[in-house]
């Protein structure tokens, strides 16, 4: 006889119990061959062994044997945790031709004996233990696992190098790749640099090629300024709805000519240029950088004329002539794509240094962030690669302060893992760009990476001046008439031992790498989590760093951490290969354990709907009952436990399973 | 509003300007204060330094006798303020601090539940009555007199509860709000020197030099504190430190005078007539009537 499923009638209970030693590791504590004997004697138990090595494959082989030579139709083993081996049992189970989910696994190694002394004690509470699993395995019924297809398009949010990276790997694999970017441009922080460490290889040489490789591939749709709003679905099958932000100009017909930009009637610029970080203006038509992509101006309402009072000449219009790309009356607009993956590479932002007013940044004009200096050092940035102060004098001697805004309790208490480095290749270019002194300040020099240890020797022979300790304050107290306009920069000295002040012309602070402002905004439309610090949440630290607890979401570069560009990239790669590997399985098998409700006893009181994390939950309008939709359920058991007429049920959770659990621990024999 | 309030030792000592200028703006204000009936030290001074305890027990008593009033305290004088914060947050910490002092208050049939928020007037100014209500109430605008603003180190390090350990701002805030402009002065949080003049007399007097000759540097023509230590310090060795460096004369007020003299109040009721380096020909020059 066969039941729905197709598997054949379990007919009367017969369960096998296997008790793995583990090695030593559970054996050194619990009585393992005592335990095998007790479980003999356990009702509705036909065999019952202990084994060195349950896992290994002549462990396995114990029990397809004896499913097939003593009739079992229930199997329990107690061994590790069942995150590591409860799919090798089901297998084996699946392989001697009984339902899978007829096992049951009792944790006696996480649970017991890596946290007892007491051997006997330990052994005691195996019993219990296997008790309790006993009376829940005869309860259990057969279920099948889920077969789900997978929409093979996937969507790469944030267009920085990690996101970029992730976006080609995809689409060079044939892959249709939706890539969503908030800002005009895609390219990140990346796209600000000058140069990059350890090798000075030039950012835009090495970053343009790939973004223009990503404007013209015929399997990315680009989609700049513009942002998610919202993600329903479950992996392999999420619908997203992005957001178009109006650029006031139609992309189709633009063709980044410029002219638009040199005809505004604001000859010079007027709002702070934020792809410089308020170094410069910009007009109120611009585009962010000259390799923006895609090539498209933007119009800024906030400063634009037209928008302001309506009376503008429109001098922009005449210049764009027949072309008519321009269209003051743009709205925003949305769309709705369908996807099967998600990879987030929203990045990261800079520490503000104003939470740390030591450093004077913002009190004193000539502190300038780490990432400004990068834009003054870039040859299209706003002094044209000169590095000059605010009064545009060359200065003749600078101060780097590493770990501002990091390994400080105050603030931020991680390492950013990047400044070092990056302190370090400034100092290289301010000094070859205007022979200052250049002091660096640092807590420890942190350098490990190929070619990184390597670099910072060089720095030493170049003359550069470490100073190592963290500086109490910059401030332009002149207590000597060499100080006398200069700012100075007080810090111990830990290596020789006494408190220096030293002068300089200008101060630039290395900021630490934060989390995104937004960050929790975003997690939450994407239903992963977020450390405590606000970094994405891997699903394992070390075996699944670019996957996320949320199936189908995947992460990459520095929203998960601070990270360099080669970390980013790797990343990225890594990201876009698992995206791929689910992909092409072409269909996503899940678990079984979704929760249903039962007709009959639900009263239609809806307080189920509002608590599914995964929206699960429909209100049937003309049965006036909630509904489980077994697609979107998660197994959660959320509204489970919170149904006031108990009758919602879930998979292998359901409630005699449970009562039998907890009765079996109880019970003593 | 009303508050439980702390003179200390100093306001009834050499800080009486500060009382009599601190009690004018807040009736000015009408915020109400009533004096903390029976106060003793608040355990600052050498207490401090001598043993801690007893110095946590003495605030303990003050918080207490707070507490049974429920009325919150405002302590002007920056000593006590860091003593009485100071006391709260050990006992919170430290389990031990905290029997001792509840022992010894239980001796004297008291007890503290650490139910007392602890101000200073600067931080009650600033957020219980505002800017605004402030400005609104100025009868005198001090003319744009150049102040700089001198806060020293303990109302707000360790525990900056209304302002910026390092670079606070809330006096330059209520002072701009009367009138007065503020010179930039970067050692606002630095070392008066405290009680270095009575024992190492050379670093108190160079300390006093570096925050006396910085404000001459920007042209302050007067220097506005929050703490009498730092008063007394600035205002009594002018000549002292000016025969190690040079001479610098400026005078150095309480912010509360310079506010009180805002709202109206008379100069020989806010203390000005006390002053050692009288302040009375800067605000003639500007036409600032200070009668």
């Amino acid at each position: 006889m066969r039941d729905l499923h197709g598997w054949p009638d379990p007919g009367p209970i017969r369960i096998g119990v296997y008790v793995c030693h583990c090695g030593a590791n559970i054996a050194g504590t619990v009585d393992v061959r005592a335990i095998s004997e007790y479980a003999a004697s356990l009702p509705g138990v036909a065999v019952s062994r202990d084994y060195k090595y349950m896992c290994s494959d002549p462990g396995q082989a114990l029990i397809k044997d004896d499913i097939a030579s003593h009739d079992l139709n229930r199997v329990v083993v107690a061994s590790c945790s069942p995150l590591l081996h409860e799919l090798t049992f089901r297998r084996a189970l699946n392989a001697a031709g009984i339902n899978p989910f007829f096992l049951q696994m009792v944790n006696i190694r996480e649970h017991v004996s890596w946290v007892h002394l007491d051997k006997r004690a330990a052994t005691e509470k195996t019993q219990a233990l296997i008790r309790a699993a006993v009376r829940r395995v005869s309860l259990h019924k057969p279920l099948q696992k889920r077969r789900v297809p997978i929409n093979p398009n996937v969507l790469v949010v944030g267009g920085g190098i990690a996101g970029i990276h992730a976006a080609l790997t995809l689409a060079d694999a044939g892959k249709q790749v939706h890539l969503v970017e908030r800002e005009p441009t895609i390219g990140g922080h990346m796209a600000m640099f000058d140069k990059t460490f350890p090798t000075l290889d030039c950012a835009a040489c090495i970053l343009t090629p790939k973004m223009t490789a990503v404007g013209s591939h015929p399997n990315i749709a680009l989609r700049t300024y513009s942002e998610v709003v919202q993600v329903d679905g479950y992996i392999g099958n999420y619908k997203v709805k992005i957001k178009r932000k109006p650029r006031y100009i139609i992309d189709e017909l633009c063709l980044g000519c410029q002219e638009c930009i040199a005809a505004c009637v604001y000859k010079e610029g007027k709002a702070p240029d934020e792809f410089n970080l308020g170094l410069s203006k910009r007009k109120p038509v611009y585009l962010p950088f000259p390799q923006a992509v895609p090539q498209k101006v933007v119009i800024d309402p906030e400063t634009c004329i037209e928008f302001k009072s309506g009376k503008c000449k429109k001098t922009c219009i005449e210049a764009c002539g027949e072309r008519k790309a321009i269209d003051f009356k743009q709205k925003e607009t949305f769309e709705e794509i369908e996807v099967g993956a998600i990879i987030l590479a929203t990045g990261f932002k800079t520490f503000a240094p104003v939470r740390n007013p030591n450093c004077g940044y913002g009190r004193y004009q000539n502190v300038y962030t780490s990432l400004e200096v990068e834009r003054l050092i870039n040859a299209s940035g706003p002094t044209s690669g000169e590095v000059v102060l605010r009064d545009g004098k060359r200065p003749h001697s600078v101060g780097i302060i590493h770990c501002v805004g990091s390994r400080d309790a105050n603030t931020n208490r991680w390492c950013s893992k990047v400044c070092c480095m990056y302190s370090l290749k400034l100092a290289h270019l301010v000094k070859e760009r205007t022979g200052a002194e250049v002091f660096n300040f640092y807590i420890d020099m942190r350098t490990p990476g190929k070619g990184y240890e390597e670099f910072y020797d060089r720095l030493l022979d170049e003359g550069v001046h470490f100073v190592r300790g963290r500086v109490a304050e910059v401030s332009d107290w002149a207590v000597h008439p060499s100080e006398e306009g200069k700012l100075v920069i007080r810090a111990e000295d830990t290596l020789a031992g006494f408190v220096r002040r030293i002068p300089v012309d200008m101060v630039i602070l290395s900021v630490g790498l934060e989390p995104q402002a937004d960050a929790q905004d975003v997690r939450r439309l994407f239903n992963i989590s977020c450390s405590s610090e606000g970094w994405f949440l891997e699903r394992h630290p070390k075996l699944a760093p670019v996957s996320t607890f949320t199936e189908g979401v995947f992460i990459a570069g520095a929203c998960q951490g601070p990270k360099d560009i080669p970390e980013s990239v790797a990343q990225a790669g890594a990201a876009a290969a698992e995206a791929l590997a689910l992909i092409d399985a072409q269909f996503v098998e899940m678990e079984p354990y979704t929760a249903s409700v039962l007709e009959e006893e639900c009263s239609g009181c809806k307080s189920c709907i509002p608590l599914c994390p995964y929206q699960a939950i429909a209100f049937l309008e003309d049965k006036k009952k909630a509904s489980v939709n077994e697609v979107l359920c998660k197994g959660c058991g959320t509204c489970v436990a919170g149904c006031p007429s108990g009758s919602i049920q879930q998979n292998f959770f359901e409630d005699e399973e449970i009562f039998a659990e907890i009765e079996g621990v109880l019970s003593y024999a | 509003m009303k508050f439980a309030y702390y003179p200390g030792c100093s306001l009834r000592g050499t800080g009486r300007a500060y009382e009599e200028s601190l009690l004018a703006v807040f009736r000015a204000l009408d915020i109400e204060l009533e004096e903390l009936d029976d106060w003793n030290c608040c355990g600052a001074t050498t207490y401090m330094s001598v043993d801690e305890l007893t110095s946590y027990a003495l605030a303990g008593r003050n918080l207490a006798l707070a507490e049974r009033k429920r009325q919150d305290i405002v302590a002007p004088c920056a000593a006590c303020y860091l003593v009485l914060n100071k006391t709260q947050h050990y006992m919170e910490d430290y389990p031990e601090i905290k029997l001792t002092v509840t022992r010894a208050l239980a001796a004297i049939g008291l007890t503290y539940d650490n139910h007392v928020r602890v101000r200073h007037p600067l931080d009650i100014l600033l957020n219980d009555v505002g800017l605004k209500a402030i400005a609104a109430k100025v009868k005198r605008p001090l003319k744009g007199l150049k102040v700089a603003p001198y806060y020293g180190c303990q109302i707000v390090r360790p525990y900056s509860t209304f302002d910026d350990q390092r670079n606070p701002t809330s006096m330059d805030r209520l002072l701009e709000a009367c009138g007065a402009k503020m010179v930039h002065y970067s050692l606002k949080t630095r070392c008066c020197g405290g009680s270095q003049k009575g024992t190492l007399p050379e670093i108190g007097l160079d300390l006093i030099h570096y925050l006396l000759s910085e404000a001459h540097k920007y042209g302050a023509e007067a220097i506005a504190t929050v703490c009498p230590l730092c008063q007394f310090n600035l205002e009594s060795f002018q000549k002292e430190s000016g025969d190690r460096h040079h001479p610098i004369s400026i005078p150095v007020v309480y912010f509360s005078q310079l506010l009180a003299l805002a709202l109206g109040a008379p100069a020989n009721k806010i203390g000005l007539q006390r002053s050692l380096v009288p302040i009375g020909s800067v605000l003639a020059e500007k036409e600032i009537a200070y009668a």
